[in-house]
């Protein structure tokens, strides 16, 4: 037997710790400043793609002088809410599975295990179905924040004060369960086809024609719930080992449990708000980045809002590029990347879930 | 009076009590071993130790402050808190893992610090596990991931240090190693609470031994006093060998009493 084919822990196998330590900490600022540049280049491929071909650095100097012209109004106007909407909505769905993952030590929770989603779903039916959303265009927006909070509302009721992580994935279901039977009963009951088009095609999700109204109903309630989240870092590492070391560490797990379930409905449910029903971003970024993190959940938080909101501008530009009659809304094009993607990380990464 | 000291503690859970009329007390610079039968109320009595369970009825005091008037964040750096069994949910690396014993520590807008790694490496060389750092948990051994738990809470550098059963899962050198850890840990002016199934090792490391059976006290005192073999003979139902050598007194429990596992 040779030495160097041993491996009983002697002097010799053993590494020194300054060279074992390897700076996690540089590494994570590495992933950040990558993903920055990610977000950045899509952002702006995001401002440059559209039916008309734009010269994009002279048309945005153009934009904010005196005359924008129709290039700098196709720009601003047209394209960079687009834009804007696909970083706060993919950043949001990106925070909030981090988040509820985190809480729920179940990598398979995401915004919609809540319930969250298929509520504010279900608020912007509604208002298709009795015809109100002609009035304005902030009126399924506003409807589908109201179908949020009531969501949170009923899931923390159903929860309860002190509920453990099974129980609020099952009060999820329950929430989700009832909101979907809602839909559907909108949309068997519905006067005319004409709304159950508007209605299912609102639920696919898409950032197409959106205003600056759109950002600006999204933004305040959008940033509360990043804030609540992006502040949770160290109650989420604290409760890798359990309720009771997390307790004993300090944190009140019922406040913790309120701040990322009200935190993921705020920002998730603006988001939806604006742009319908949007899958498996929530679910599938913090999983894809949870290994260059070294699986922690504190710091997987923001780099998820940065995944997040990569994943998202980059499916709705491949919503915009591919040649097919109908643009492809937005949830389309999220399930069938992100399903088979998903299937392939499960795959590979079994070995440590179990 | 310094110490960990109760009065008069009971506790139900699911209309059953658990504990009734405790008075336990642990003194500054000992470690007080609790022992005792499965289901006797050891863990309900350590988790209403560190706070994380309010008594039905009784106090509990640190020190001159009644321990439910201490606040959370105080408590968390004077108690630590290490379970039986405890889940570690994700994959993380070691001293990342044992640097969350800190978090009482940190402040809320900064990251961890020097003396945090230094804290962090000194827990992780008292319990032999700095050649594991990189290694991610769920790789190791049960012995090797219970000591690195054990390196966790001592990170905090915390007053009281109430353990469930933090040898269970070792080796014999290793169990030593803890046991001996404990006592230097005790030695610093601290209070040290194990839950203990092991009589020999309890006898020999422990300054004070609780023995607790059906929910309350039934003696305490140093190990010779409690763990004889008429009184373990009785509150465990076994029949024990006792040896007394140079090096000190052996409790070693040989046959069951009676045959009620057969009976039924």
């Amino acid at each position: 037997m040779r030495a160097s084919e041993t491996d009983n822990g002697g002097p010799d196998t053993r590494r020194s710790p300054a060279a074992a330590r390897k700076p996690l900490g540089t590494e994570t600022t590495r992933l950040l400043i990558v993903l920055s540049i990610l977000v950045l280049a899509l952002f702006t491929a995001s401002l440059a793609t559209g039916h008309v071909s734009l010269p994009l650095i002279r048309t945005l100097a153009g934009a904010f002088g005196d005359d924008p012209g129709m290039p700098g109004l196709i720009l601003v106007e047209i394209r960079l809410p687009r834009a804007l909407l696909g970083i706060i909505v993919g950043g949001s769905l990106g925070l909030a599975g981090a988040a509820l993952q985190g809480l729920l030590r179940n990598p398979l929770a995401d915004p919609g295990v809540i319930g969250v989603s298929s509520s504010a779903g279900l608020g912007a039916v509604i208002v298709i179905y009795f015809g109100l959303a002609a009035g304005s265009d902030l009126m399924v927006p506003i409807a589908a924040m109201a179908g949020a909070a009531a969501a949170v509302a009923l899931l923390l009721a159903l929860a309860g004060r002190d509920a453990g992580p099974l129980t609020l994935i099952l009060a999820g279901v329950a929430v989700n369960a009832f909101a979907g039977a809602l839909i559907s009963l909108a949309l068997n009951l519905a006067p005319s086809p004409y709304a159950v088009i508007e209605a299912v095609f609102w639920l696919l999700g898409s950032l197409a024609d959106r205003s600056f109204s759109h950002v600006r109903v999204a933004l305040p309630l959008t940033l509360i719930g990043w804030f609540l989240l992006a502040t949770a870092a160290r109650p989420l590492d604290a409760l890798t080992l359990g309720d009771d070391v997390a307790r004993s560490l300090g944190f009140n797990l019922s406040r913790v449990r309120i701040r990322i379930v009200l935190g993921a409905a705020c920002c998730v449910g603006a988001g939806v708000a604006v742009s319908g029903v949007i899958g498996f971003v929530g679910l599938v970024v913090p999983h894809l980045l949870r290994p260059f993190v070294g699986h922690e959940p504190g710091r997987l938080l923001i780099a998820s809002w940065l995944g997040g909101a990569a994943l998202l501008v980059a499916a709705d530009l491949v919503a915009r590029l591919l040649p097919v009659m109908h643009e492809l809304r937005l949830g389309v094009v999220t399930a069938l990347i992100g399903a088979p993607f998903f299937l392939h990380l499960i795959v590979r990464t079994r070995r440590t879930l179990a | 009076m310094s110490g960990l000291v109760t009065r008069d503690l009971a506790v139900s859970r699911g209309g059953r009590r658990v504990l009734d009329g405790v008075d336990f007390t642990a003194r500054r610079g000992r470690v007080v071993g609790l022992v005792g039968p499965n289901g006797a109320g050891k863990t309900t009595l350590l988790r209403v130790l560190s706070g994380l369970m309010a008594p039905d009825r009784g106090t509990v005091r640190l020190g001159d402050i009644e321990l439910a008037a201490i606040p959370r964040a105080n408590r968390a750096e004077r108690i630590a808190y290490l379970p039986a069994d405890a889940p570690v949910h994700w994959p993380l690396r070691v001293d990342r893992l044992v640097m969350l014993g800190r978090i009482p520590h940190a402040s809320p807008w900064r990251g961890s610090d020097d003396a945090d790694a230094r804290m962090t490496e000194a827990a992780m060389s008292r319990t032999e596990v700095l050649h594991l750092s990189d290694r991610v948990i769920s790789s190791l051994s049960s012995g090797e991931r219970a000591r690195v738990l054990i390196a966790r809470a001592l990170a905090g550098d915390p007053e009281v240090l109430l353990a469930d059963e933090p040898i269970s899962s070792l080796d014999p050198y290793h169990q030593l190693r803890v046991m001996e850890l404990l006592r230097e840990f005790a030695a610093g002016d601290r209070i040290v609470v194990p839950v203990l199934h092991d009589l020999t090792l309890a006898a020999r490391f422990c300054d004070e031994i609780v023995l607790i059976a059906n929910g309350g006290i039934v003696r305490d005192g140093s190990p010779e006093e409690v763990l004889t073999s008429d009184i373990v003979g009785e509150v465990y139902g076994v029949e024990t060998i006792t040896a007394s050598t140079n090096a000190g007194n052996l409790v070693v429990p040989w046959r069951r009493l009676d045959t009620r596992d057969e009976a039924s």
